[in-house]
């Protein structure tokens, strides 16, 4: 991206004294799908079990998506030889696009590149290709292209077409989560304003307020949000007091429920359960600008090492749902991880919806009257 | 997706059928097992990657009250505009079966929409705010201003039937003072009653209906005129119908041209739920009844069974649109297909016109 910042959507809900954006960066690279995630949010949110334990069939992943009681889910994903050289493909692909780069303007280097694509031969210009067109990925940031490249150059010089590295199988762990979009679908059509977005810039729901009414759960382009059918409310603010007895536990149901990033522990400046749980710091929290940083330079570093199945997702405020708060680190197209690839916030349509709806109106009242003049009075 | 040397063992797969055509039904990777119920192929689809073939986007938690509601409000909108044209055209029983058949539809619908909350008893907090960005927020709106409207005008209606026999005291002159404004208010709110719920499922990530909120406001309001002259043609005398037909024919013409057009301008894969399975049989019964509705009004709408016939016939064409459309929706989402192809396509489109930076998903 050309550096700017997803606009933070805190302005939009009018707070006085906007606190940073925070969100999360979740680098799938470095899963190793443990479910630590999983459990400290189940365990933190107090959210009921999801159903009767079963297996899916469907590896290690018997969660099954992302729903009202479940606000991590880890997918498990088991890809061969040649789906792994089509995921590389597809984000060579998407390098080849010239998506624009932070970095100096792209340079008069020509665009050297190996017959395969690959790794480029340009380290003798760090400052040339900005535009990405080489199928470096836009290497040329504040790093210095040569040193992580070397190994990996030198091994993509057998003119094979698969890089050497390319492993025989792999798994894919991701542990999808709330997005807490720019835009986001789920909070503009909620009719009682149970929904609200944070002085965080996080997307919440009140959950005594909202009345059900399942709006929400359509209009969310991440198949997120839900609507709870079980479960009891227990206060979250005495995690010392011993249970409370079931006769006292306040039912908890019929509410739509999603992650709110943890709302109560950012309010106590502490870290999400799920990123503070997380082992292999694959799940990463902070200033939402940060996170993108941080991620535009883990892909960076990805396709200088020649894996070029790693893209971000979420990463561009231009997108369908002016970029989300999550951003992803994902090794293969999103839909693999059953994440949309387009996604547009449908309300980005709402004015022509109405004006359309008008002309209908206007022209339904119009024959109406027709109806009744031609008819004549009796 | 597994790479297991023992699933070399596998019986072969039988062959892959066709994608298109009717008889598929839809949410196919659904039923395949997707849902985990049994074991599943492992081999992946060809034309598209997804999940465990599972459901991108969730369906909302809708279950046949919003269906009825989705007939109702459009048979009560349509209700009033004719009830109001009797009153100003001096069709006094148009006015009156029209007036009360607008306040039962009206109530009927309000009382299916609470009873499909989560939580039905919290359903005033739908009046706790008024969001533009929400149509179900303005359609709250619509329908209680819409039902003050219709229930004076119905009350007025009831009380002039029973001869003054409503308790009324001292209001009586004041609601007959209301009585024409409320009607008239009740004719205009009608309109947007019958249209809004096209927004409101437009205004969602469900693909199929996503993908129609172009032309459905005129669907929408095609089968609640069509619906609105069936039920005066059903419950009324021919010698005050004749308005309450031409509303009807002009309902069922819209509906074939926009229904026609909405399909052929949608994407080609978001469009299948609305020709297969249980939707696809209701929407062709739909249109069927509504042709055999629309040539009775025309050919023996002057005879009284004959229009009563066809009268029902639209008014059963109406709910079958809106069940059609309703349930489209709700399969589209059970296979990720429908989410994932059209956005895909839409991806493509874009990049090959050199629209190159509004992917979600970047290189960095």
């Amino acid at each position: 991206m050309t550096g700017e910042a997803a606009a933070n959507p805190t302005a939009d809900a009018h707070y006085d004294h906007p606190h940073p954006r925070k969100g999360f960066f979740t680098d799938t690279s470095i899963c190793i799908g443990c479910k630590a995630c999983e459990v400290a949010c189940k365990e933190w949110n107090r959210n009921p079990v999801d159903s009767d334990y079963e297996l899916l069939g469907s590896s290690y992943d018997n969660t099954g998506a992302l729903g009202a009681n479940t606000w991590r889910h880890v997918a498990f994903i088991e890809q061969g030889a040649d789906q792994i050289e089509r995921a590389r493909e597809s984000g060579r692909a998407l390098v080849n696009l010239g998506m624009p780069k932070v970095g100096p303007p792209q340079g008069s280097v020509s665009p050297t590149t190996t017959p395969q694509g690959t790794i480029p031969v340009t380290q003798a210009a760090p400052a040339g290709c900005a535009s990405g067109a080489c199928g470096c990925g836009g290497s040329a940031t504040d790093a210095p292209v040569t040193d992580s490249a070397d190994s990996s150059v030198a091994s993509s010089s057998d003119g094979s077409s698969v890089h050497p590295d390319t492993p025989d199988f792999r798994w894919l762990m991701s542990s999808d989560v709330c997005k807490h979009c720019t835009n986001a679908g789920c909070l503009d059509v909620c009719p009682t304003g149970a929904l609200f977005r944070t002085e965080y810039g996080t997307v919440v729901v009140q959950d005594d307020i909202c009345n059900g009414c399942g709006t929400c759960v359509a209009g969310c382009p991440f198949g997120v949000i839900e609507r709870r059918s079980d479960g009891v409310f227990e206060p979250k603010n005495q995690r010392d007091a011993p249970p409370m007895p079931d006769t006292v536990k306040v039912p908890e149901h019929g509410v739509a429920q999603k992650c709110t990033l943890c709302y109560d522990r950012m309010k106590n400046d502490q870290t999400p359960a799920c990123a503070q749980a997380c082992p292999t710091t694959s799940i990463k929290y902070g200033d939402r600008d940060s996170m993108v940083a941080t991620a535009r330079e883990r892909v960076t570093q990805m396709h200088e090492q020649g894996k070029t199945e790693s893209r971000l997702y979420g990463a561009n405020p231009k997108d369908g749902v002016g970029g989300t708060g999550s951003v992803f680190l994902l090794l293969d197209e999103p839909e693999t991880y059953g994440l949309p690839p387009d996604p547009r916030v449908p309300t980005a349509d709402l004015p022509y919806m109405f004006k359309r709806a008008g002309m209908a109106v206007a022209g339904m009242l119009a024959v109406g009257a027709v109806a009744f003049a031609s008819g004549g009075r009796r | 997706m597994s790479v297991s040397e023992f699933d070399n063992y596998r019986p072969p797969e039988e062959p892959r059928r066709k994608r298109k055509g009717r008889r598929r039904a839809p949410g196919s990777a659904f039923r395949r097992g997707g849902d985990g119920s049994r074991e599943m192929p492992m081999v992946p689809e060809p034309e598209f990657t997804s999940y465990y073939g599972r459901p991108i986007v969730k369906a909302p938690p809708w279950e046949a009250p919003i269906g009825a509601y989705l007939f109702l409000g459009g048979l009560a909108g349509g209700s009033s505009i004719l009830a109001f044209g009797g009153e100003l055209t001096d069709r006094p029983l148009l006015r009156r079966n029209m007036r009360l058949s607008a306040i039962t539809a009206a109530s009927l619908g309000t009382v299916a929409l609470v009873t499909d909350l989560g939580r039905p008893e919290r359903f005033l907090n739908m009046m706790r705010t008024i969001k533009p960005t929400s149509p179900m927020s303005l359609g709250s709106w619509l329908l209680a201003y819409y039902a003050t409207h219709a229930g004076v005008a119905a009350a007025a209606e009831v009380d002039r039937v029973t001869h003054s026999k409503l308790p009324l005291g001292p209001f009586r002159p004041v609601l007959r003072f209301v009585d024409r404004p409320a009607a008239a208010g009740a004719a205009v709110l009608g309109a947007p009653l019958a249209a809004y719920t096209a927004v409101l499922l437009g205004d969602t990530a469900v693909p199929t209906w996503n993908a129609m909120h172009k032309d459905l406001p005129f669907v929408f309001v095609s089968s609640a005129s069509l619906a609105a002259g069936g039920l005066a043609m059903l419950t009324t005398p021919i010698s005050e119908t004749a308005p309450a037909r031409t509303f009807a024919l002009a309902g069922v013409a819209g509906e074939l041209v926009a229904m026609h057009l909405m399909k052929e301008r949608m994407d080609s894969v978001a469009v299948e739920p609305l020709e297969q399975g249980r939707p696809g049989t209701w929407l062709m019964w739909s249109e069927r009844l509504a042709i055999a509705g629309a040539a009775g009004t025309i050919l023996g709408g002057r005879r009284r069974w004959v229009a009563a016939l066809s009268g029902a016939a639209l008014v059963a064409s109406s709910a079958l649109t809106r069940f059609g459309v309703f349930q489209a929706g709700k399969d589209s989402v059970k296979d990720p297909k429908y989410t994932v192809e059209p956005q895909r396509n839409r991806l493509a489109k874009r990049r090959a016109a050199g629209i190159t930076d509004d992917s979600i998903t970047t290189a960095g």
